[in-house]
């Protein structure tokens, strides 16, 4: 018995622990495919082979899906051409979302050379002193950067980081059931009643703020209390019409049709039109989150030059191209843009044009430590909001529960009791 | 007794994973950011009732259905013949090789608005029903994952059970229903009570069930719980903080399980 007991429970401890692995997402994953047709060329092969037979490494995190394996015919593998190139050893691993990536640095336990945070993330790492500011003379690339993404305001004195890629939040939707003009949908379609149970919403409060203090007239870096009180109750209004709060589910719920309406981003909304054509995808008129994703190097990073080669690196045309190509998000690398097909270069989706990003699109800084947990409660508060109707009986119900099941032990022990007197 | 020696590595291993995490969630729920002690996040905890009482009341529903379900497997199998036993309980264990994700996710397919039941059920004419993003897909989720950790005990209690005690049952002029209630049921406490358990604490526990088939709006501790760490505030004060008073809740219930147990062996 006690054999089984034990093994019931090793089972336990390693469904758990698979559970949570298969959460962080695959690792490394190199595919050294032979078939590369795009043949690499980098300025100056010098400048990368200084470290070569050196045996150094780097350890890179970045986003999952996020940098061009050469797995499709006729791209490049970044890493394996990097290797090659330079010698240097390059450890790959992914993160989800940026909190996990903060929390795994936080935790001081990983070191990393490379990492590529989101906007407001890098601006909460400067502040904490998590990342370090670059040698701009190691990475001669970044006069290919294009000027307005110098300077944001995440990293004023551009001192931290090297854009990588962009993009802009708007509306998936379907356009056989929804009969609107794309030029008319605004963000009110996510509140809309007559879609109820067909819309989905972002499952992290900073996103879901933000379309509603756009929808209030508010900055989507408030940090005032009553607009972000009067926010939560925006979203709460939603919540009867929502069928779910979801992330990367709305790849699946969407591609199979199974809802209708879903904010997400420009880059993937692309790869979910291309699974199910009856998508369409706009960037609402009342303005919207523009989104940037940057290199850095933190703080404890062990090889801080090695890393900047490989930022260098991955400012190439060639490379930049490969990169944007494969993941389908914006590009501010000037020369990779030229690179692109015209139609894309002219997708609104991609590259709305340069007045509407001036006037109606802001970057997310980052919010002081009480604005962010304030944020949480009130996100917290606003998904465990029941209807009325369900939570008054279940308070009772447990409680009467409870105090059967207590009396129930007493009175049984009472009687065993009795029992063993006789 | 040299024997003990070799008890070593688990000691050292249960010392450095068991006992010093806990003591440090214990730590980190009392503290705040500057190490001094504070009552503040325990106290904070409170506002999150409602989702500690779905939490109890989703896992309790789960636990009675995998009960019920299980009890009649579990006396079937352990009646069968020795050799057809091992081939059943491996049917029964089949599930458990497979990823617990995937297994989760598949039920995110099959009951979507366009999902294949839903898709089945519109052949017929019926519906479509909203079967997702409910607490009972939440539910669902708990019972199909945990049902075989219902089975495994209550089976390896009732195989102990000879059959000569039915006989005896009847001989004493037993009705078909006090042989259960008298003579089955009682023989088969201990493993009712592990079996419960067993269900109970992972299924309490559990946060990516809700987050597939609940629709995130079906909060449940666990989810909070990582919300904590991986979410927009990082607060680890205030995760353990829920962690603590979970482990303090099972540890409860536990408590009155064993009450149960007719020999006050505690087998957990």
């Amino acid at each position: 018995m006690k054999k089984i007991f034990s093994l019931i429970s090793a089972a336990i401890l390693s469904m758990s622990m698979l559970a949570s692995c298969a959460e962080n997402e695959d690792s490394a994953e190199e595919t050294e495919e032979e078939s590369v047709q795009q043949t690499l060329t980098v300025a100056d092969t010098e400048y990368y082979t200084r470290f070569k037979d050196k045996g150094i490494s780097i350890n890179v995190y970045n986003w999952g899906e996020y940098i061009s394996t050469g797995a499709d015919e006729g791209t490049l593998d970044v890493n394996g051409e990097f290797e090659k190139l330079t010698g240097i050893k390059v450890n790959y691993t992914n993160f989800a979302t940026n909190e996990e990536l903060y929390a795994k640095l936080k935790g001081g336990a990983a070191s990393y050379d490379v990492i590529i945070p989101s906007d407001y993330m890098i601006s909460k790492m400067i502040n904490e002193d998590m990342i370090q500011p670059l040698d701009f003379d190691n990475i001669p690339n970044f006069s290919y950067i294009m000027e307005n993404f110098h300077n944001q305001d995440y990293d004023p004195e551009n001192a931290y980081s090297v854009p990588y890629t962009w993009g802009t939040v708007g509306i998936i939707y379907d356009t056989t059931m929804i009969d609107m003009a794309a030029e008319d949908i605004d963000w009110d379609l996510l509140w809309n009643e007559d879609y109820a149970d067909q819309i989905l919403m972002f499952d992290n409060p900073r996103d879901a703020f933000a379309i509603a203090e756009i929808m209030l007239g508010y900055s989507i870096n408030t940090e005032n209390e009553e607009e972000l009180r009067h926010a939560a109750a925006k979203l709460l209004s939603q919540k009867k019409n929502v069928q779910a709060y979801v992330m990367d589910e709305v790849f699946d719920k969407m591609g199979a049709g199974d809802a209708l309406i879903a904010p997400y981003y420009a880059g993937d909304a692309l790869t979910i039109m291309e699974d199910n054509e009856d998508l369409g995808f706009v960037v609402p008129k009342s303005g919207t989150n523009l989104f940037i994703d940057a290199m850095c190097v933190p703080t404890n990073a062990r090889q801080k030059e090695a890393a900047e080669m490989y930022i260098n690196f991955m400012c190439e045309p060639d490379i930049a191209y490969s990169n944007i190509d494969y993941i389908c998000y914006s590009t501010p690398h000037q020369a990779a843009y030229e690179m692109l097909d015209e139609e894309v270069q002219q997708s609104h989706i991609s590259y709305p044009d340069q007045d509407f990003i001036r006037d109606k699109t802001t970057v997310f800084v980052n919010l002081s430590d009480e604005a962010n947990q304030l944020m949480q409660d009130l996100w917290t508060e606003m998904k465990s909001a029941e209807d009325e109707t369900a939570n008054r009986w279940i308070v009772p119900v447990f409680l009467v529960f409870c105090i059967l099941l207590m009396a129930f032990v007493l009175i049984k022990r009472h009687i065993k009791k009795k029992k063993d007197i006789f | 007794m040299k024997l003990k020696y070799f008890s070593a590595p688990y000691l050292v291993w249960m010392v450095v994973f068991i006992v010093v995490p806990l003591l440090m969630i214990g730590f980190f729920a009392f503290t705040n950011e500057d190490g001094q002690f504070t009552m503040k996040y325990i106290s904070d905890v409170g506002q999150y009732a409602n989702i500690f009482v779905r939490s109890i009341w989703l896992s309790l529903i789960a636990t009675a259905i995998c009960l019920v379900i299980a009890y009649p497997v579990a006396f079937i199998l352990s009646r069968m013949e020795k050799h057809k036993q091992g081939t059943m309980l491996m049917i029964v264990m089949l599930p458990m090789w497979m990823n617990f994700l995937l297994r989760t996710y598949a039920w995110m397919t099959l009951l979507g608005n366009n999902g294949i039941i839903n898709h089945l059920l519109g052949m017929v004419g019926l519906g479509p029903f909203k079967l997702i993003n409910t607490s009972g897909a939440v539910v669902l989720g708990m019972v199909y994952n945990y049902l075989p950790f219902m089975i495994l005990p209550l089976y390896s209690v009732m195989e102990k059970i000879d059959n000569s005690m039915f006989e005896a049952a009847e001989d004493l002029g037993c009705s078909y229903f006090q042989t259960l209630f008298r003579v089955i049921v009682p023989l088969s406490v201990p493993g009712i009570t592990s079996g419960i358990t067993m269900v109970f604490v992972p299924a309490i526990s559990t946060f990516i069930i809700s987050r597939m088939l609940g629709g995130g709006s079906n909060l449940l501790i666990g989810d909070l719980i990582e919300m904590q760490f991986l979410g927009n505030a990082y607060n680890p004060h205030l995760g353990a903080a829920i962690s603590l008073v979970l482990m303090v809740i099972i540890l409860v219930i536990m408590t009155v399980m064993n009450q149960f147990d007719p020999d006050d062996q505690v087998l957990m």
